[in-house]
């Protein structure tokens, strides 16, 4: 499995799409924490980094579909799929390999992020006065999110050999479960269970962590949707249906 | 017996790939598995390696339960893909050391220059896979075969596409490679089996239509060639002129 692991992480490295990939995300979060108006801390006047958990799992939805777009489908449309299958390796030494291969890459592209902190840290009105616990839960809560949206990336470059429908099914997954639940529940018609309709999108669980309340239902949550997708992943390549 | 077969089927949707074949290949013999396209020969080699599974009847290699013991089975086969499906971004060294790697070898180092030196990769050890040609390409897809010594070897079509010279080498590599191994491998070309092969399988349309020695076999059609054995047993697949 280690050996997958690092071969996922040193192919995604050896192209230039990695640089694209992460070096955007980085862009991205640095103009709307720092630039845009209606975001920028500079402007707000509070010393948060609010602004900076509220678009990363926006910008998750397409960086991490993108990094993980090629991990299976690749692998089957140039037929190396069977190279690594018909190896002394188990489907869930694979699956798993390229699953934390790819969550690798993504704390890779987030750990740069901690220098905002460490910028926020120092431009308080007093020096350090930043609500510490509250980062620290919000980025737990970035990287379980994270880990849900690897987990459908991966299932989503299994059923196809396509890299671009692959990237397609992974950011509608993505984006379907973060905030169609949510958007769902607000339904009139749908009232009565809004509560639980609500409980079943990622958001819901996302905020309650990133507020720094570790609930274990919410780790639940997290660990209980990677492992159905992971799951769902290990069905659909066992069938060799393709 | 390294390999045993029997009545292995198997099913594509409605379609039987493969029906009910039985055949056993010994150690220390090259068996050609031979058949028009579409018979069923990669259908065959995959289950031996337990990539797909066998709708039913029962396939062991080396003893081991080609759908219960999987890993085992893996462990003991050198199996080249048609096609030989390769990462081209990757150096040829760093190909054989991640294939290394998955088999878990002690000596790594010792076991990739040994192979290199066997498969005649020398002058290209130092390029990444995409920049070879298609011949050096089958080399290393037939160096990562063979990296874990394995007992048996499936190869399918490992001389497509391959210039005279390189067909020779790599012909003399299969002999050599079958003397203290089973190997298993499948080809288009009759000559080439008729030079390298021990015993000859032919499958047609998912059926077996002739499991002998290669000996035998030109002695139950005296004075034909394997090619002209060969057309007159799956010739019903030919285009009518």
């Amino acid at each position: 499995m280690l050996t997958i692991l690092r071969k996922e992480i040193a192919a995604f490295f050896s192209s230039l799409v990695a640089y694209i990939i992460v070096g955007i995300f980085l862009a991205a979060t640095g103009l709307f924490l720092w630039v845009f108006p209606d975001s920028a801390v500079l402007d707000y006047g509070y010393a948060g980094l609010d602004s900076l958990f509220d678009i990363a799992p926006y910008l998750f939805m397409f960086l991490i579909p993108a990094v993980t777009m090629r991990s299976i489908a690749e692998e089957k449309k140039e037929g190396t799929f069977e190279l690594l299958a018909t190896r002394p390796l188990t489907d869930w030494q694979i699956i798993l390999g390229k699953y934390f291969g790819s969550l690798a890459i993504v704390l890779m592209a987030m750990a740069p992020t901690l220098i905002y902190y460490f910028t926020v840290y120092e431009l308080g009105a007093t020096r350090g006065n930043v609500d510490t616990g509250a980062v620290i839960g919000s980025y737990t809560g970035l990287f379980l999110l994270g880990g849900i949206f690897v987990a459908i990336g991966i299932l989503a470059s299994a059923v196809t050999s396509n890299q671009v429908v692959a990237f397609t099914i992974a950011v509608f997954l993505s984006f379907f479960l973060f905030s169609g639940f949510d958007s769902l529940s607000r339904l009139v018609s749908l009232q009565q269970a809004d509560t639980l309709i609500a409980a079943i999108g990622i958001m819901e669980h996302y905020q309650s962590v990133s507020r720094g309340v570790l609930d274990t239902r919410d780790l639940v949550y997290f660990a209980s949707f990677t492992l159905f997708f992971l799951v769902i992943t290990k069905t659909v390549l066992g069938g060799r249906k393709w | 017996m390294s390999i045993a077969v029997e009545h292995l089927t198997k099913l594509f949707g409605q379609q039987k790939a493969i029906d009910s074949i039985s055949f056993r290949a010994e150690p220390g013999k090259v068996m050609g598995f031979l058949g028009p396209n579409g018979a069923g020969k990669s259908t065959t080699m995959r289950i031996l390696t337990s990539f797909i599974p066998q709708t039913s009847g029962r396939a062991t290699v080396c003893g081991f339960d080609v759908a219960r013991e999987a890993l085992e089975v893996r462990r003991v086969v050198g199996y080249l893909p048609e096609h030989n499906p390769l990462y081209p971004e990757l150096y040829v060294k760093e190909s054989l050391g991640f294939v290394a790697n998955i088999h878990g070898l002690q000596n790594k180092r010792q076991r990739i220059s040994d192979v290199i030196g066997l498969t005649g990769l020398g002058d290209e050890q130092h390029k990444k896979i995409g920049q070879l040609s298609k011949g050096y390409r089958q080399r290393v897809g037939l160096a990562q075969a063979i990296i874990h010594d394995p007992k048996v070897l499936i190869l399918d079509e490992p001389t497509s596409g391959l210039d005279p010279n390189q067909l020779s080498g790599i012909r003399k590599l299969i002999r050599d490679l079958g003397a203290s191994r089973t190997v298993v491998f499948s080809t288009h070309i009759m000559q080439e089996a008729e030079a390298v092969c021990d015993h000859i399988v032919i499958i047609n349309k998912g059926n077996i239509v002739a499991d002998d020695a290669l000996s035998s076999l030109r002695g139950v059609h005296p004075g034909r060639t394997l090619e002209e054995i060969f057309i007159s047993l799956t010739g019903s697949n030919a285009i009518a002129h």
